[in-house]
């Protein structure tokens, strides 16, 4: 018989790291889509109108903080009663789906031992908290 | 009949690019709003055929292309760049890991550094003029067009012995090769040059917002010893931390329209599934040297309107 993918078995947290990226990344494209909709078919009102944004996007965007009075850092989440705001729900969840996944692994690892790859988990989920946390930005 | 379907998605590129640029004189050129969101998923859809059989990320042909020939200021275009690689490397993600040709074991540990030096790189050109970023962008997308016409890769390269880094963290792996339905065990070395180079390919990926799967995988296949094939999928989930750490800094800095991100992001997935399934009937080595054509012009345009030249 003929190798196929499924024939060579893959780490077991090679596959529970799939898993929940597949659920992670399924669900924030599906509320980026939903949250879209509202925002393009008038359902949620927006924080800027779609029909201002071209005159405004044409600016840097501190300028353009300046002009629409838009929030930075995790401002936007008082705000997500507002189409615009409620799409970075679904970008939040698709940039932060990785953290999910580096935390179910950190079992796996510490049973079999590795404390190596326990440790580069933890910097990495350290890593990403850290950029979301907007600390690095000046985001707050 | 590969010519003409390709023949025709190429100049399909540049009119629309052409098109876009000559509607955006002014703030709104008397267009409709609904127009910019309109014309840049359809240029989307475009790109994401085309970069599958070209071989390139995405987010690679999005950030000059769009930057150069839509009104949106460079840093949402940085962005909504991000956030089309990351979407991509996210949906592509779990089907390489399962099949074994995205390693996470050799994705991790190139990651946490590029990672940490994204969000370096995404501040900085947050903070640094946009000619200056134009410029450097034009730079770095004429790097690409040499990297793409120059760079050689090895389908198996041979690894005598991994490196004691390697083979302390065990970076190896098996996985079958669907062309030759070979079983190929596989492993790396030069461990410590390879973190070094994804330490620079961090700062470039968020600072410019390109996806960095051109550096990757070169990185992982000539420098590392990682087969062709591993290296493509690996550099997908290494690209899928990346973008995650240096999307949030543009995000916490207001920098992400989803006006903008999100008909990006849909057209460029929904191009790509199209491109996965033409793979077979598209001519890869015209494609490739179309989409080197389009980056050429990006390219050159970009470096113009960063000198002032061509504003």
């Amino acid at each position: 018989m003929k190798p196929t993918p499924d024939t060579v078995a893959q780490p077991p947290e090679q596959l529970r790291y799939a898993r929940v990226l597949d659920r992670g990344s399924k669900v924030g494209l599906v509320v980026l889509l939903l949250s879209f909709g509202a925002y393009l078919s008038g359902l949620m009102s927006a924080h800027v109108p779609p029909e201002r944004l071209p005159d405004l996007w044409i600016h840097p965007v501190a300028r353009y903080l300046e002009l629409t009075q838009s929030p930075t850092g995790w401002g936007w989440l008082p705000l997500i009663h507002l189409g615009d705001m409620a799409g970075l729900l679904g970008i939040a969840i698709l940039a932060g789906a990785s953290v999910a996944c580096l935390l179910a692994l950190v079992p796996l690892y510490a049973a079999r031992g590795d404390k190596a790859f326990v440790a580069i988990c933890l910097a990495e989920v350290a890593v990403v908290v850290l950029a979301a946390s907007g600390w690095l930005s000046g985001g707050h | 009949m590969h010519l003409p379907r390709s023949a025709v998605l190429g100049p399909g590129l540049l009119m629309l690019a052409a098109s876009a640029q000559a509607a955006a004189p002014g703030p709104t050129g008397g267009v409709p709003w609904w127009v910019w969101p309109l014309a840049l998923f359809v240029a989307c859809f475009l790109m994401g055929i085309v970069a599958v059989p070209a071989g390139i990320g995405g987010g690679t042909l999005f950030v000059p292309i769009v930057g150069s020939f839509f009104p949106f200021h460079l840093d949402f275009v940085r962005g909504a760049g991000l956030l089309v690689a990351l979407a991509s490397a996210l949906s592509a993600g779990p089907m390489l890991l399962r099949g074994g040709l995205g390693s996470l074991r050799l994705a991790l540990p190139l990651a946490v550094l590029a990672s940490a030096s994204s969000i370096g790189g995404a501040v900085l050109g947050l903070a640094m003029p946009a000619n200056v970023v134009q410029v450097l962008l034009g730079a770095v997308v004429l790097g690409i067009v040499v990297l793409m016409f120059v760079s050689k890769k090895s389908e198996f390269p041979r690894v005598e012995q991994p490196d004691a880094l390697a083979q302390a963290l065990a970076l190896n792996g098996v996985f079958i090769d669907g062309a030759s339905r070979r079983v190929v065990h596989w492993q790396v070395h030069r461990t410590i040059p390879g973190l070094l180079t994804f330490l620079g390919i961090g700062v470039l990926a968020g600072m410019f917002g390109i996806g960095a799967g051109w550096a990757n995988v070169p990185a992982l296949n000539l420098l590392m010893g990682a087969p062709l094939k591993v290296s493509a999928g690996t550099s997908s989930v290494v690209l899928s931390l990346v973008d995650s750490s240096a999307a949030w800094v543009y995000v916490n800095k207001g920098a992400v329209l989803p006006m903008i991100a999100v008909p990006s992001v849909i057209g460029m997935m929904l191009g790509a599934r199209i491109g996965a399934r033409l793979l077979n009937v598209l001519k890869g080595s015209v494609i490739r040297r179309m989409v080197i054509a389009v980056l050429l012009f990006a390219g050159v345009r970009a470096l113009l309107k960063g000198l002032g030249v061509w504003p």
